[in-house]
């Protein structure tokens, strides 16, 4: 596989798995929450490393995936003894990431862990980065990372569909239905911490709260049906991916930040254009009902 | 009396908000096939009453069966309309998906809701007047619309027990009588609708038992016998000025 692909792929699949759950996390109206789940892994991240002590994926990954559930747990636990959603989100990220900063800055002379690296990623490494089994080449690690994630959350959510629907749409017939409204909630959370794991390797910590945020809001902004929704999502990632692996060549710039780029360029193209609640559009129907008024 | 028979049976209800008592001593029985209002002013525990008794919220005390089972055991049989302001209309979904989430209760666990569900779901739309809305997006139908889904997807429910919370607001004339016609068509299949209402001057018309409640229950019973100025001072306190016309035999009554 070629470089370029191999960077294209994973960042595809980055993007295509975090539009996937972003979309039910900006209905939800926990957008926020992706952000939280990424800073409040780094601490998972560390204590992982310093146990393991290797720079091994996996025990990373548990590490870090351990953190995100407990940060929606505080998250959850603050918010039903009456403190306000977003104040209770904020304090639980702020103060887990703050530990993982003071773990960072006690143990990194001692050991090898490029914070930069967790915090914006290097999608660039991707392609060296390779996973042997049974001493074959299987391809670039962050590929299967990244690749698992999105398949995970594909059948998980393809399996609940109408469980997470309507969860995000109405908890209380949710709940007065029988569907076990908390547990949906901790399963979309779960999804959304492995995946914010997976795509740290390749576009970090920090830009993975764009990749949940920016093409689902995109996609809202594009149809009225969540089945399509979904799919947008998963499209403007991709795009985006295409997209910003050519922007950063042309401006010889960081990758995983052109991909952000692009996937800001195709929001705002959307903003302004969307056939439903596009600015212009909107404002060339009103020019062009006008026109026709106007006429005797 | 067999207390399975009893649709609705509550007893020494209480609830509490962060400790803050909203609502105690409720106890009732609701009789089967009967269209029962729930009145009292704003903040009297209403909605919190619904809540509680379909599980969805902790009671501090007391206990609730709905024939005879607790509500964990029969959500079969128990339909809701919330109130409208419970959701958000921005979701990117049309009146026919709302209505056949009715359905979702009755599929069960990884199964998705087949042609019959949907045709099931449409005929739920059309009884309710809007079969020509089906498709569209849900932000896009007004206030009294959203209000008539919200019916259509309780009556997808197929229930014996409706739950709903204040479905005539926002409604025009002509769509309230609409909506107390299907009412009183579920009355003749037997079943048993609790329905929380604010217009006192309809009270006597559309209801034949009512729950008078105010933080704690005041009266509940049929309605010409508990609809009296007394138990309306009660509920309202002071601040009911205008009271509604009553018919002559209660307001001769003491
Ligand atoms: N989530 C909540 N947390 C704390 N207090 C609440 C909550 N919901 C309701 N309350 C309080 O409980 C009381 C009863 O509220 P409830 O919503 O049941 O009233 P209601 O009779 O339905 O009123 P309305 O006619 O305005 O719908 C009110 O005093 C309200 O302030
Ligand atoms: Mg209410």
């Amino acid at each position: 596989m070629s470089m370029g692909l191999t960077i294209i792929i994973t960042g595809a699949l980055v993007a295509a798995s975090c539009g996937f759950l972003g979309c039910f996390l900006i209905l939800r109206r926990m957008a926020m929450l992706g952000d939280a789940i990424s800073h409040a892994v780094l601490p998972g991240i560390v204590i992982a490393f310093l146990m393991s002590g290797s720079r091994d994926s996996l025990p990373m990954l548990l590490g870090a995936a351990a953190l995100g559930l407990l940060c929606t747990f505080f998250i959850q636990s603050l918010r039903s003894q009456g403190v306000q959603s977003d104040a209770a989100i904020s304090v639980t990220f702020t103060a887990l990431f703050a530990i993982g900063v003071i773990l960072v800055s006690l143990y990194t002379r001692q050991v090898d862990l490029d914070l930069d690296c967790v915090l914006y990623g290097e999608i660039a490494y991707v392609p060296w980065d390779t996973l042997y089994l049974f001493g074959n080449n299987i391809g670039p690690k962050a590929i299967w990372g990244v690749g698992t994630a999105f398949i995970l959350s594909f059948l998980v959510v393809g399996l609940f569909f109408k469980e997470f629907k309507i969860v995000s749409f109405d908890p209380q017939m949710a709940a007065a239905l029988g569907i076990p409204v908390l547990l949906i909630h901790y399963l979309l959370m779960g999804l959304v911490s492995i995946t914010t794991v997976a795509s740290f390797e390749s576009v970090g910590a920090i830009l993975v709260v764009a990749m949940l945020t920016v093409p689902s809001a995109t996609a809202y902004l594009l149809t009225d049906r969540l089945e399509t929704m979904l799919a947008i999502s998963v499209g403007v990632g991709i795009l985006s991916s295409l997209f910003g692996y050519w922007l950063s060549l042309i401006f010889n710039a960081s990758i995983a930040g052109s991909m952000t780029v692009a996937a800001g360029i195709f929001f705002i193209l959307a903003f302004l254009f969307s056939p439903l609640h596009g600015v212009v559009t909107r404002w060339l129907i009103r020019r062009k009902m006008r026109a026709a008024t106007d006429q005797p | 009396m067999q207390t399975s028979n009893r649709p609705v049976s509550v007893r020494d209800l209480s609830v509490a908000y962060h400790r803050k008592p909203v609502l105690r001593d409720v106890q009732f029985d609701a009789p089967e096939g009967k269209l029962i209002g729930i009145v009292g002013p704003n903040g009297a525990g209403k909605s919190t009453l619904i809540k509680a008794i379909m599980n969805l919220l902790p009671l501090t005390g007391g206990e609730v069966q709905i024939y005879g089972k607790p509500y964990k055991e029969q959500r079969a049989l128990v339909g809701y309309v919330p109130q409208r302001e419970s959701v958000d209309w921005d979701f990117p979904t049309s009146a026919l998906d709302v209505v056949l989430m009715g359905r979702y209760g009755k599929l069960g666990w990884f199964r998705k809701p087949k042609a019959a569900d949907r045709e099931y779901a449409m005929d739920c739309l059309d009884k309710v007047g809007m079969a020509d809305f089906a498709k569209r997006q849900i932000s896009q139908l007004s206030g009294g619309q959203q209000q008539r889904v919200f019916l259509a997807r309780s009556l997808a429910q197929d229930a014996r027990i409706y739950f709903m919370d204040e479905p005539f607001v926002g409604v025009d004339a002509a769509t309230e009588k609409a909506i107390i016609r299907i009412l009183n068509e579920l009355k003749t299949q037997k079943k048993t609708v609790l329905v929380v209402h604010h217009d006192l001057q309809t009270v006597r018309e559309y209801f034949d038992w009512l729950l008078m409640l105010n933080m704690r229950q005041i009266a509940f019973g049929p309605t010409s016998e508990v609809f009296t100025t007394d138990n309306l001072q009660k509920t309202y306190g002071g601040r009911l000025t205008v009271l509604p016309d009553l018919p002559e035999p209660v307001a001769e009554t003491r």
